[in-house]
């Protein structure tokens, strides 16, 4: 099973750039565990980074598979920058905007930007930077698409033609 | 642009897809032994060179491809003389005699020094132009 850590696909200009969404709720168990309360110290429940690379290898990842029509597996292989900036708390909603640097047959080269909305601010904050090396292999059967919740996400979204809303539409 | 202006733009490119100092990035450095590149690096490696020289890469142009597979190139882990050979003709760019004297097939990595990029790049550029 793939642990999906995209919420929505919000913009696509084909081959170029993609945008998508993933909110925090203090629902998500994990978030319990990191970092849980500790002698005299609260707890902190806190986005972990490593997910947020995650979010932004689905988004650059579903960039680079649509670009060449999905026929390869795109596997993340090189994680070349992970620039945060602060903490992401339960309630915001991160945005992953991925813009494709280059693709061929062997892989692809995506930058990623992150940017955060909190209810707290005004307006939307840069988290960071996070640029990412895929590597083209062969589709197999545990492939993304084969995925229920990646066919999901993707099931009336831009990546299909939808309108962006995404799985709400169908 | 001046093999100088090159070795600069290479010398950040790597230092970029590598995570190194550029003053690393040295000419005679090989790019797995010295700089620590791995296999997906120098698809990178590629990608970056395409963007930062304004230059069209095709597979397999700046580092050789499929060489091991073929039996008439590689004989019990060692390049034959057409493997040598083979070599000097796709990769003019490259000092194929450093590896002549002992051609085990570990050592081609030897080959790919900054000077090697360094001199691709001028030759892609020459041709360009």
């Amino acid at each position: 099973m793939r642990w999906l850590w995209i919420d929505r696909i919000l913009a696509l200009e084909p081959g170029r750039r993609l945008i998508a969404c993933k909110a925090i709720s203090l629902s998500e168990p994990h978030l319990h565990q990191h970092f849980p309360a500790s002698g005299d110290l609260p707890a902190l429940p806190l986005a972990p980074a490593p997910l947020i690379i995650e979010g932004m290898a689905q988004t650059g990842g579903l960039l680079a598979g649509h670009a060449r029509g999905f026929k390869d597996d795109v596997v993340l292989a090189k994680l070349r920058k992970a620039e945060l900036e602060f903490e992401v708390l339960p309630g915001a909603t991160i945005e992953f905007e991925a813009t494709l640097v280059a693709i061929d047959a062997q892989g692809a080269s995506v930058d990623g930007l992150v940017r955060v909305k909190d209810p707290a601010w005004d307006a939307p904050r840069d988290l960071g930077a996070i640029d990412l090396m895929f590597a083209h292999v062969p589709a197999e059967r545990d492939s993304l698409l084969a995925a229920e919740a990646f066919r999901t996400l993707i099931s009336g979204s831009v990546l299909a033609g939808g309108d962006g809303v995404g799985q709400m539409i169908v | 642009m001046t093999r100088d202006e090159i070795h600069a733009r290479v010398q950040e490119v790597l230092a970029e897809v590598l995570g190194i100092d550029e003053e690393e990035v040295t000419p005679r450095a090989t790019l797995t032994g010295d700089l620590g590149a791995e296999s997906i690096d120098f698809l990178d490696i590629v990608f970056r060179l395409e963007q930062a020289f304004d230059i069209k890469i095709e597979q397999g142009e700046l580092f050789p491809e499929n060489l091991q597979q073929d039996s008439t190139y590689v004989q019990d882990g060692v390049l034959t003389e057409a493997g040598l050979n083979a070599l000097r003709e796709r990769l003019p760019h490259a000092e194929i005699d450093a590896i002549a004297g002992d051609p085990r097939l570990g050592r081609v990595g030897e080959i790919f020094t900054v000077d090697a990029i360094i001199n691709f790049v001028e030759r892609k550029l020459g041709a360009a132009a």
